[in-house]
């Protein structure tokens, strides 16, 4: 599928913090993060909540709020850092250069506006289309997320529509400027599973059609296994794991990778699951060294005491444990 | 069970004795206290510091006249004393004496009025709410009857039908408060009868009234402080008005707005003290309610907190 | 098989519509919960899955008394639950308790654990004050938490530890019957495993039985003995666990394995992605219900309703395939 292997998005040494408490705590919410997407590719965002998944996207486009804070790092998109643009060069990027899909649908659409006006708003301001080639490409738009007589539909209101659709129209919503990245960010949750299998199976035909790259952040590895190319696991504001989907889940190198695979029930299959033991560590009191040392079976001194480096291996995949360290080493 | 997923567990340090207890909870308010606007609150205590010791605070006797009868000026104009730093009123009792009484009888109703209301307002209001149906219709047309009535002109009637007096005034303020509070608690326990733990109680088979003042009550006492601090100026200025209007507490007792009534004959001559003296003590204990309600409102909402 | 604990024969719930205003006049029924039949055995565990609006949340309410069923009955330990009345009814509420998805909404946030576990003891007032304090200390060691965080507050707590709360509320009144109402769907992934895991232990000790409602079928395949398939009210499938895995019959039920997401990037899915949303409750379509969607859409299935039959042992669906 991924025939231009140009490179659209590479975040390289990622910080950001969220300051509170009149600037007396401080939460390191994404402590150094590295990843490209090339162009047309999926990839996966996983991790458990407070890990900084959803940071991580709205720091992409700058939209931390206001405690939150990029302290370095860049993101290049599409060839220009974005940390050096202005806040108006910035806005005219969003919506027409990387679009969005939250998690709740119906508090993504604007209940006083007609499903016209919503999805026509980003072509119409940042592409500039009006009039009858407006409502061409609103029409054109809702068929391409299989709304049933979009001439008809797209005078009614978000209220009128059922919760799949609702969410078929922010994914068309966020189409509308003609973006090349995607941000997905949990799109599915709310929604019933054949209703899911429905929506996936749309953003991928989407994605086919327009090459168009998606992030999607979700803590189920089971959109992470059918949708995504590539997958980056997130531990305590660290990507702790990241290679091509098959890789990861045919090998998993880290320790939280290799858990939370096993944690998962699988259909046809009652065998007692793998407990991870312990809590998600709150980002604001992170235990040394290696941040998953409480919860992992293989944990040494050197884990509690060093955090360990990212180690690459031949086949793309990269992961960031001691373990690896020395497979790396020996072989 | 389960040894090795226990490590999800809080530290558990030895349990607090009872006094540990009482401490650390009126540490914990202290604390609140401490981030409360200095000026309100200083006003608020000043004001309750004189009403609990007027007997000891004012010079003269707040109801008689003081000798020789003699209308005197505040004592800094010509023919007046430092006996009485204010002046006397027509009736040659010395005006700060009936301030700092005044003080008393203002507060005492204005906080009892609010009360009482809170009181009946909150219960009607969770009854309403929690219950609804018939108990529901009914208290809220009451409600609505009441709200489209202006709330001075409807104090009017019962201070004309009822006999005048302290109590009277406090039962007053209770009729024509009780319905702020019970449309906003209402409001809040529609949300909060959909919530689990609500229904879980139920499925236990706890009774309605358990329900309500053990779950519902607890969680709405937020909502019910502001209410209460946002409606005690209302009330000391609607006490002060029916004062005013000579349909308040009766003669002589000394409020604020009655003071104002007396001194009425006197806006066209030099006597402005007589006015002025309890308008500005009306306005600063109002301003300071309705400062600390404000301050109240954004502490005490977990949404607004920590911003 | 010995005596069910529960079992539920031809259960409706009908939900009259209203046209509104104070002199409203009823415009039709939404028959959230239309002839539903199922039974739960001592210490087994049913699943009920479905998409939302397929009637699992009214079941629940059914169960817990707090509907009541338009017709149709209840059977607990033999004894009609609607003629239940005083101690009689008192004793069916401790006996059967239910733990919610939402465990942020579920526990008071104004008290304390220990009264929140200690309320159904203190409702049906069954001990002494200490006793109370002792069988809520048991209780949380059964959770796996100790005893003493009963003097503090829900929001000390994460979502995990909170579910665990709920559960030992639940266990409090020695419940035989738990209603789980996707207990695990709003926790993280690693701690999902341990409440599974901590129920499942709960009912090799205690013998309770488990109403498992939810729609993450990977879940509740793994934690069910029986699976009951629910859509538009109606059952149209139940069978044991794994054979309901294997050889799921139902389109709608083959249509949801379909739906439920690979464990491996790898694994092949059967494509059999139906299309349209679930119809409204108020006007669901003649026949099979799920006909509109159906992939195997023949013309009598939208005149004749099809029944429940037993196609293998234990393994029954409603469809004219069958």
């Amino acid at each position: 599928m991924v025939t231009a292997t140009k490179t659209l998005l590479k975040v390289t040494d990622l910080y950001a913090q969220f300051t509170g408490f009149g600037g007396t705590r401080v939460v390191r919410a994404i402590d150094g993060i590295n990843f490209t997407l090339d162009q047309g590719e999926t990839m996966g965002l996983v991790g458990e909540s407070g890990c900084g998944k959803t940071t991580t996207c709205h720091a992409i486009f700058r939209l931390l709020p206001p405690a939150g804070d990029i302290v370095s790092g860049s993101i290049e998109f599409d060839g220009q850092d974005l940390m050096q643009l202005s806040d108006s060069e910035m806005r005219s990027i969003r919506g027409r250069d990387m679009g969005m899909i939250l998690q709740d649908p119906m508090a993504s659409l604007d209940p006083l506006f007609t499903i016209m006006d919503q999805v026509a708003e980003p072509a119409h301001h940042h592409r500039g289309v009006r009039g009858g080639s407006l409502r061409e490409r609103v029409v054109e738009l809702l068929r391409s997320v299989r709304i049933p007589s979009p001439e008809i539909r797209m005078r009614e209101f978000p209220h009128q529509m059922s919760g799949g659709m609702r969410q078929r129209i922010v994914g068309a919503i966020s189409l509308s400027g003609g973006p090349k990245l995607i941000v997905a960010d949990e799109p599915t949750t709310n929604l019933d599973v054949t209703i899911q299998l429905q929506y996936l199976n749309l953003l991928r035909d989407l994605q086919q059609e327009t090459g168009v790259s998606l992030v999607f952040v979700t803590h189920n590895l089971g959109i992470v296994a059918k949708m995504c190319d590539k997958v980056a696991v997130m531990y305590a504001g660290k990507i702790v794991e990241q290679g091509s989907v098959r890789n990861i889940y045919n090998n998993p190198r880290h320790p939280y990778t290799q858990a939370l695979i096993q944690s998962i029930p699988r259909l046809g299959n009652k065998d007692p699951l793998y407990v991870i033991p312990g809590q998600p560590p709150n980002l604001a009191e992170l235990p040394t060294g290696c941040a998953f040392h409480p919860r992992c079976p293989f944990a040494t001194e050197k884990c509690i005491n060093e955090e360990p480096p990212y180690v690459s291996f031949g086949d793309g995949q990269e992961s960031k444990c001691w373990l690896s360290v020395e497979e790396a080493k020996n072989g | 069970m389960a040894s090795d997923q226990i490590s999800d567990q809080v530290l558990v340090t030895s349990p607090p004795t009872g006094v540990e207890q009482v401490s650390a909870v009126a540490h914990r308010s202290l604390g609140i206290l401490k981030e409360a606007p200095k000026l309100p609150v200083g006003i608020i205590l000043f004001v309750a510091v004189v009403a609990i010791f007027a007997p000891l605070l004012a010079p003269h006797d707040s109801e008689t006249s003081v000798k020789p009868i003699k209308v005197f000026a505040p004592a800094i104009y010509a023919g007046g004393t430092w006996d009485t730093p204010l002046g006397t009123d027509f009736q040659g009792r010395d005006i700060l004496s009936r301030l700092i009484y005044g003080a008393r009888t203002s507060l005492l109703i204005g906080l009892l009025g609010t009360v009482f209301a809170g009181i009946m307002g909150v219960t009607l209001g969770i009854v309403s709410g929690y219950m609804g149906g018939l108990w529901d219709q009914v208290i809220m047309r009451i409600t609505d009857a009441k709200l489209a009535l202006p709330s001075l002109v409807f104090g009017i009637f019962l201070a004309a039908v009822l006999s005048p007096g302290l109590w009277t005034i406090i039962l007053i303020l209770m009729i024509v408060f009780w319905t702020r509070y019970a449309r906003v608690i209402r409001g809040e326990v529609l949300s909060l009868r959909e919530r689990d733990f609500v229904k879980l109680a139920e499925v236990t088979g706890a009774g309605k009234i358990r329900v309500m003042f053990r779950h519902i009550l607890p969680n709405i006492m937020n909502t019910a402080m502001v209410l209460f601090s946002l409606t005690v100026g209302v009330a000391i200025i609607l006490e002060a008005s029916l004062s005013f209007l000579g349909v308040g507490v009766p003669p002589p007792t000394p409020t604020w707005g009655n003071m104002l009534a007396d001194a009425r004959p006197t806006l066209i001559s030099e006597r402005w003290t007589l006015t002025v003296a309890p308008g500005i003590c009306i306005m600063l204990l109002v301003l300071a309610a309705n400062l600390l309600g404000d301050w109240m409102r954004v502490r005490l909402d977990p949404q607004l907190r920590n911003r | 098989m010995a005596d069910a604990l529960l079992e539920a024969q031809d259960l409706r719930k009908y939900f009259p519509v209203t046209s509104g205003g104070m002199f409203s006049r009823v415009k039709g029924f939404v028959k959230a919960v239309d002839g539903v039949s199922f039974s739960v055995y001592p210490g087994e565990t049913l699943g009920v899955v479905g998409e939302s609006g397929c009637g699992k949340t009214t079941t629940s309410k059914l169960v817990l008394t707090q509907e009541a069923p338009t017709s149709g009955s209840l059977i607990f330990k033999g004894k009609d639950v609607s003629q239940l009345r005083g101690r009689e009814l008192k004793e069916y509420r401790q006996a059967v308790q239910v733990v919610f998805q939402d465990p942020f909404s579920s526990l008071s946030p104004r008290m304390r654990v220990g009264d929140i576990i200690a309320e159904p003891l203190e409702v049906h007032s069954l001990m002494s004050r200490q006793g109370i304090k002792d069988r809520v200390g048991e209780v949380l060691e059964l959770v796996g938490m100790p005893a003493d965080v009963a003097r503090l507050f829900p929001h000390e707590f994460s979502g995990g530890q909170r579910q665990r709360i709920a559960i030992a509320r639940a266990l409090a009144t020695n419940a035989e019957l738990i209603v789980l109402d996707e207990p695990v769907s709003a926790l993280d992934v690693s701690i999902r495993a341990h409440i599974l895991t901590l129920l499942e232990e709960l009912q090799r000790e205690l013998g309770i039985s488990y109403v498992f409602i939810g729609h993450d079928l990977a879940a509740v395949a793994h934690i069910s003995d029986r699976i009951a398939v629910m859509y538009l009210g109606k059952i149209v499938e139940t069978a044991e666990s794994l054979e309901l895995s294997n050889n799921p019959l139902h389109p709608y039920t083959k249509a949801l394995f379909a739906a439920s997401l690979p464990s491996h990037p790898d694994e092949e899915r059967e494509e059999l992605a139906i299309s349209g949303e679930v119809p409204s409750a108020l006007n669901p379509p003649p026949g099979c219900h799920f006909h509109t969607r159906c992939p195997y859409y023949m013309e009598r299935c939208s005149e004749d309703e099809p029944l429940l039959k037993e196609v293998s042992q234990n393994h029954t669906v409603a469809c004219f395939l069958y």
